[in-house]
């Protein structure tokens, strides 16, 4: 069946009546609870995981999939109302965005960033259902090495490549993989690191992992913190509207913004921002108006904002067909499957094409359902914004505790909440990053099993590992990944990492 | 965790150094607690203890790069932070922790909501706690009778 008959009848999964209420459940809590200051898609998606637990697994993706556009569209209105510098994803648009804002066209630079947003999700979401059929027909043909080789890619891309610095990306990584070592080996079922305690047995929860680390060390981390008191709510003022001169410089940077934003994404590469930096200064080359920019150009947050989305939609790519995360907010994805039992992969488009067709369809509607819903509705998630700090981060932990206390209520598993937070913290205090933790105790187990079925079939020979092109190419870039940032570095190249740095949070 | 004075910055930076060894310490830990799981491995030459032990060799690597960063001052400056907030809230959290399967889930996040509260400056702790209790037993209401998760009762939530 070609793509577009999947596609209709992914359709005809999400616009039942019970599946398009789960996405609209799914589009307002993404959105109120991404709009909190602090709380970035990562953080949301894994405090609202627990809400999705009793339901079927079509269901529960489906709201999954409006809760990660929600979360991303929330995070816009907050660094355009108020500027947050905290959260990497919206850096570039608090830049101009919160300009605007003070300038009082804060209703504009809304709108271009919502409707921005909504074209770039669009235009990705088909990108992902055009270019994902191909994908799996390649990865098809993938053996365990294969797998091998695009893991250890992911892991360097996502930990050494990007960032202030190899060693702190590493470290994070490898704290994340002995987190992944934890508990019953599954091929041998003995117990690894879990030091007689049973509840280790099953090893770490990812989403408890993501929550401590994001939500209590952010907590943590904000409240050890002096406040520096420069956190104004830039009032709404006037109409949300944009006027015909605004329209004629949105258009073009969102679709610039989106061909950015998209391959960026697609790649087995983290870090969702750097499309949104390469989109900010891409519009600042091209602009008329280049004595706006630093004050409040609408192309400044029109194009980054379109690079966000449509590389958050890219990020699916490699996690729908290959099974692979290299964000944090694809791991925590990646974790709402393995609660079904399922594992994404090009295996899941043949086992299961209702429920990938009816997810990447649910993508659609609810894309669509953010950019009706919420320009009328800003004045309410404005509202949201001017929740004081105390009240705002007592709320966040109680939230974060009761995902895994609704997991499983036990002290011991409060206790681990607990033991990661205060990691967090310390991650956040030291400046290690947060993303390949999570990215490594999620896959880390994945590609421990791949290299030890590729080494079953080669009977140990270690040499089955570099036997294909495919692994070699990969297993190449993957060294590269590590190698070029840091010569980089040493030669004082590295401001231009530090400033494509994800810290996806 | 240290807080130098500016004068100082180019002495080793005693707090990377901990963390160095902190990482040599679960280098260690990971490569004793795999060699203490005796027996295993013997059939096939990638058994389930070779994973850990290049995880931990990988840590020893880190742990000493850690140490050459410490003496070249790579880590980026801290501000000092204070601490009275993180006490607060880590005692909320223990609390909840060793109070939940007591006194249910109301009271015990109660105690959290309050205590967090209590970490960012606003009190008084006698209006606070009330204010959470209240917060989380709507939380425990929507969550366990509308989604049917798992909440741990106590005497309030047993009221209904």
């Amino acid at each position: 069946m070609d793509t577009f008959a999947l596609l209709a009848q992914g359709f005809l999964v999400a616009l039942e009546p019970i599946n398009l209420l789960y996405a609209l459940i799914g589009v307002t809590l993404g959105t109120a609870v991404g709009v909190l200051p602090g709380i970035g898609p990562a953080l949301t998606v894994a405090l609202l995981l627990p809400v999705t637990y009793k339901l079927d697994p079509a269901g529960s993706l489906i709201m999954f999939a409006g809760i990660y556009y929600g979360g991303m569209y929330g995070g816009s209105t907050t660094s355009i109302l108020l500027n947050t510098p905290g959260e990497s994803a919206s850096i570039v648009t608090a830049l101009e965005g919160n300009k605007m804002a003070r300038k009082g066209r804060g209703g504009p630079a809304l709108a271009t960033a919502a409707i921005g947003s909504f074209v770039a999700g669009l235009i990705a979401t088909i990108g992902l259902a055009l270019i994902a059929p191909w994908i799996v027909k390649f990865a098809l043909s993938f053996g365990p090495a294969e797998y091998f080789a695009l893991m250890v890619l992911a892991f360097m891309t996502v930990s050494a490549a990007f960032g202030d610095s190899s060693l702190r990306g590493l470290t994070a990584l490898f704290i994340g993989l002995a987190l992944g070592l934890i508990g019953i080996d599954l091929q041998t079922g003995q117990a690894r690191l879990a030091f007689g305690i049973p509840d280790l047995l099953d090893g770490i929860e990812v989403t408890t992992l993501a929550v401590a680390l994001f939500a209590i060390g952010e907590t943590l981390s904000i409240a050890a913190t002096p406040s520096s008191g420069d956190e104004r709510i830039e009032p709404v003022k006037g109409s949300v509207w944009m006027s015909r001169e605004d329209w004629s410089r949105s258009w073009k940077p969102w679709l610039r913004g989106t061909a950015i934003g998209f391959p960026i994404g697609a790649m087995p590469a983290g870090g969702a921002e750097i499309g949104t930096f390469l989109s900010y200064s891409v519009e600042k080359q091209l602009t008329k108006k280049p004595e706006e920019f630093g004050q409040g150009a609408i192309e400044g947050v029109a194009g980054p904002e379109a690079a966000n989305n449509a590389s958050a939609a890219g990020t699916l790519v490699p996690l729908l067909t290959l099974g692979l995360p290299t964000t944090a907010t694809a791991a925590i994805m990646l974790a709402g499957f393995q609660q079904f039992g399922l594992q994404p992969g090009p295996l899941l488009f043949t086992s299961n094409p209702q429920l990938v067709w009816g997810l990447i369809a649910s993508l659609l509607v609810a894309n669509l359902m953010l950019v009706v819903l919420n320009l009328p509705l800003i004045g309410l998630w404005v509202r949201l914004l001017s929740i004081p700090r105390h009240w705002l981060y007592a709320g966040i932990l109680v939230f974060a505790t009761l995902g895994t206390i609704g997991a499983n209520p036990s002290a011991v598993e409060l206790g681990i909440l607990l033991a990661f937070g205060l990691l967090g913290y310390l991650l956040r205090r030291f400046d290690y990053p947060i993303a390949p933790v999570v990215v490594g105790l999620i896959l880390g187990p994945l590609a421990e099993q791949q290299l030890r079925r590729a080494l079953a079939i080669s009977q140990g020979d270690l040499t089955v590992l570099v036997h294909s092109p495919i692994s070699i190419i990969l297993l190449t870039l993957a060294a590269a990944a590590v190698i070029v940032p840091l010569v980089m570095r040493a030669r004082g190249q590295g401001k231009i990492l530090s400033q494509l740095a994800g810290d996806e949070d | 965790m240290i807080d130098k004075d500016p004068g100082a910055r180019r002495r080793p930076d005693r707090a990377a150094l901990v963390i160095a060894a902190a990482l040599a310490g679960m280098g260690v830990l990971i490569a004793w607690s795999t060699h203490s799981m005796g027996g295993a491995g013997s059939y096939s030459r990638i058994g389930p203890t070779a994973f850990p032990y290049a995880i931990a060799a990988v840590f020893l690597i880190l742990a000493v790069w850690t140490v050459f960063a410490a003496l070249r001052n790579d880590f980026p400056e801290r501000e000092p932070q204070k601490f009275g907030p993180v006490i607060w809230i880590v005692g909320g959290l223990a609390a909840q922790m060793l109070l939940l399967n007591i006194v249910g889930f109301s009271i015990a996040t109660g105690l959290l909501f309050a205590a967090t509260a209590r970490g960012f400056g606003r009190g008084p702790l006698w209006l606070t706690i009330p204010i959470g209790i209240v917060l989380s037993f709507a939380v425990w209401f929507v969550f366990s009778k509308g989604l049917q998760l798992t909440l741990p009762a106590g005497p309030l939530e047993r009221l209904i």
